[in-house]
Formats: structure tokens, sequence, C-alpha cells
């Protein structure tokens, strides 16, 4: 199990890697910002949705130990996604936070990823064993928060499209249905 | 190839230049896809630069179809300098090679019903693949061919270019090769890339991104930080090869030559 974590660890730890040496080496192209930007918020979209692969991956192949990976890989997510804002507060605005908080406030597809961010922080903040046996049965209903913070995720890269460029993100919606409607049904059945 | 020694305009910038480099690894293209590396990456194996065919049409004494050579055949190319403002709120600063649209207008003789310049880029789905594939009916996609306009006064603005090539050379493919339209003061989209037709007509031209988003992209589209993009802010731009943004400029800084075009009109409401 511990080879397996550590694997894991180095293939979510890649694309940070590769955008710093990127940046580094000078090879993100005419506008590295918008690289950081867009490989960030993709790369934290992907680790979220993989989390929430982890518990129909279970049931599909009755391996538990795959969910025993899901807090590493939720982990990577958030980290990726608050990388994202970073990005966005030190480049868009210089780290000018009037100016942060009009265009969060102005723009809703801004509004719409930061709140995904905000949904996510509580989560990350609470995954350590200590506080899952302080919870106890409310660390559950708080890890909730994942699926409209998934949800949220999606809606934020659609709204940010400017046209013809809508494969990305609606197979993103089509997986985040499949995993989705998989535990409705699970649940009704 | 290289264009010989051009003259300089005095409507140059003697901001630094972008390098070659930038302009042409950094495009919107999208006839060749929506990455900014999908033209470098296609447009110079599949667009070729000759034959190429101009159409002058509609309301106008000398219409007609010309070989690319032919059309150019006594216009004096100028090196221009020129700011490029994208909408996407990123800019260069680009040495263009051209020819005043004006002087092209003006050979073309329009008649007083003109009042619009309607532009078209080439639509040939074996040389752009985008205007093979198929968007999904129910999610926004692109008409095919591209098409551009301007009103007859902008068209005429000393400042708006027909550019045939870049830094002294003849024009990158994944930059409009053979020709395309340069509007310094309006958003890049406006600057119409592979034009194979201009069309002058009597009503307002419809324009590829005012159709497709008509709330987002106006017919207008002129550089301007008040009015902002309903999803960002146009107050501030990153000049390629800069990390952080800079303020953006009513009309790209062109206002003195061109803001009597918009005297008494409500730009917001005509953004």
């Amino acid at each position: 199990m511990a080879g397996i974590r550590a694997a894991v660890f180095a293939l979510c730890a890649l694309p940070a890697v590769l955008l710093i040496v990127g940046l580094l080496q000078g090879t993100l192209g005419a506008n590295p910002v918008e690289r950081l930007l867009n490989g960030t918020g993709s790369w934290g979209l992907r680790f979220l949705i993989a989390t929430l692969a982890m518990t129909p991956l279970r049931w599909a192949t009755g391996a538990r130990w795959v969910v025993r990976l899901r807090r590493q890989i939720g982990l990577w997510a958030f980290f990726y996604a608050a990388a994202h804002f970073s990005v966005f507060a030190v480049f868009e605005h210089g780290l000018g936070l009037a100016a942060i908080v009009s265009d969060i406030a102005q723009r809703p597809f801004i509004l719409v990823g930061a709140s995904a961010l905000l949904l996510l922080l509580p989560l990350a903040l609470t995954s350590t064993q200590g506080w899952i046996r302080r919870l106890g049965r409310n660390w559950k209903r708080l890890h909730w928060l994942i699926y409209p913070a998934a949800i949220l995720g999606v809606v934020h890269f659609f709204w940010l499209i400017k046209a013809d460029r809508w494969t990305e993100p609606l197979i993103y919606a089509g997986i985040l249905a499949v995993l989705l409607g998989w535990r409705v049904v699970k649940r009704l059945g | 190839a290289p264009l010989g020694d051009l003259p300089t305009s005095g409507f140059s910038t003697g901001e630094e230049k972008n390098t070659l480099e930038q302009i042409t690894t950094y495009n919107n293209f999208y006839e060749f896809g929506t990455d900014k590396e999908d033209p470098m990456r296609l447009a110079p194996e599949r667009l070729a630069h000759r034959p190429w065919t101009l159409t002058v049409s509609g309301e106008a004494e000398k219409t007609g179809e010309f070989a690319f050579d032919d059309f150019m055949k006594g216009l004096t190319l100028e090196e221009r300098i020129y700011r490029l403002r994208c909408v996407e709120a990123w800019s260069m600063v680009i040495p263009w090679a051209g020819v005043p649209l004006a002087e092209v207008i003006r050979r073309a003789n329009p008649n007083s019903r003109a009042k619009y310049v309607k532009f078209y880029t080439k639509h040939d789905p074996e040389v752009f693949p985008a205007q093979r594939a198929r968007g999904m009916s129910f999610l926004a996609s692109i008409d095919w061919p591209y098409t551009e306009g301007l009103r007859m006064d902008e068209a005429m603005n000393p400042l708006t270019l027909l550019a045939t090539g870049l830094y002294g050379r003849e024009m990158p493919s994944q930059n409009g090769a053979p020709i395309r339209l340069v509007v310094p003061w309006k958003y890049g989209f406006k600057s119409i890339k592979s034009v194979v037709r201009i069309h002058f007509q009597e009503t307002e031209p419809e324009c590829t991104w005012n159709q497709l988003a008509p709330r987002e992209y106006g017919f207008y589209a002129n550089v301007n930080p008040d009015v902002d993009h309903p999803r960002w802010s146009q107050a501030r731009e990153r000049r390629i090869g800069e990390l952080f943004k800079q303020d953006t400029l009513m009309f790209n800084g062109y206002g003195e030559e061109v803001a009597d075009l918009y005297a008494g009109m409500d730009l917001r409401k005509n953004f």
C-alpha cells in the first residue's frame, strides 16, 4: 500500500512539477501565466473528479484499497485549486485585495469557481484522522460538500469557454454525471 | 521572402516590439483550431500563399477578381508598428508591413450606397481543418467563413491597414497570409485574416463573433477599458512577455486619430 501511495503522490505532483520546470526553462509559450492558470485549474478539476471516482471504483472492482487513496487525491485537488486561485490573485491582480474581491463579485464565473474552492477548504482542513474522529458522523455530512464543489468546478469551466472549445468541459460534465448518477441509482436501488 | 526596405510610418509606436517568435507562436486563428499553438503548427504547411485571388464586389465601380500580385501592383508597402489588443485581455506590439486600406478603397471607387465594407476569410475545408468539423448544434459554434466589417469612415481612416507582412518579411501563414486587415484601435478579432473578398454594401455587415455572441462582441468592438466583456474586465491587459498586467488605453491609445469617428455615440450601447 505504501508503494501505491508513493506512486500516486508522484503522479499527482507531476503536473505541478512540469509547470514549474516549464516556467523556469521558459517553455510555457508566449503567455506562461495563461498556461499556469489553465493548467492548475484543469488539474484541480481532474483530481476532484478522480476523488469522486474512487468509491464507484471500489463498487466496480471490489478492491477496498482504492478508497484509501481518496484522501490523498482529494488533497491534491485542493492543492491545484488553491494554486489556480493563487495564480489568479498574483498575476491577474498583483495581490490587490480590492481588485480581487470586486472581480469575484462582478463576474459570476469567477464567483462560481471561488465558491468551489471555498467549499473545498473545510474538507482539506478536516481531512486528518484527528478531525475524522472528532467530527464523527458529522464528518461524512461535511464532506458531502465535495459534490456541489465538483459541480461548481465544471460550471466554472463551461462558463469561461469562448466558442467551439466545448469538448473538454463536456467530457468532465459527462464523467461527473456518471459518477453522481451511479450514487443516486445505488441509493435508490 | 524579405520585402526590402520599407518606409516607416509616423503612426508607428516607439514601444518595445514583441519578438517574431512571440508574434508567430501565439495566435488566434480558429480555422486551424482553438489552441494558441494550433495555427503555428498547422498553418505553414496547409495555407498556400499563391495562387491567391481577391474579389472586390458590391457597391463600387471597379469590382472583379484579382490575382494577389496584380491586386498589390502600384501600392507601396510601409512599416507600421502598432499595438494589438486582443479581446481576451492580452496585447502585443507588432511591426506590420502593409498599405492603407483607404488606397485600395479609393481605387475600387465605391458609389454613394457603399456605407460599409465587409471582409471574408478564405473558405476551404481542405486548408482549414476547423471548417470541416461540425459543432454540436446545441452549443454555439462558428458559421464559416469568418467575416468582419467596418463602417466606411472607419475603413477610410489612415490607421486602417491591409497588411501583407511583418518584421519586414511576407506575412507568416499563422498571422493571416497573404493579406489581412489590421485595425489597431479595435479588438483583434476585427482584424480579419487571410482575406479573399472585400465587399461594399449599404447595411451593417454580419460579423462572425457578433453573430455568435452579440452580448459579448459588438459590431464596433473598439478597445475600451470602461466597458467590460460580460465575463471579464477590459480595464487591464497583459502585454505578451510580461508577467503582470498594465492599464488598457481608450481606443488602444489611438484616440487622437479615431475618437472623432464616434462623436455623440454611446459607446456602452455601441460596444
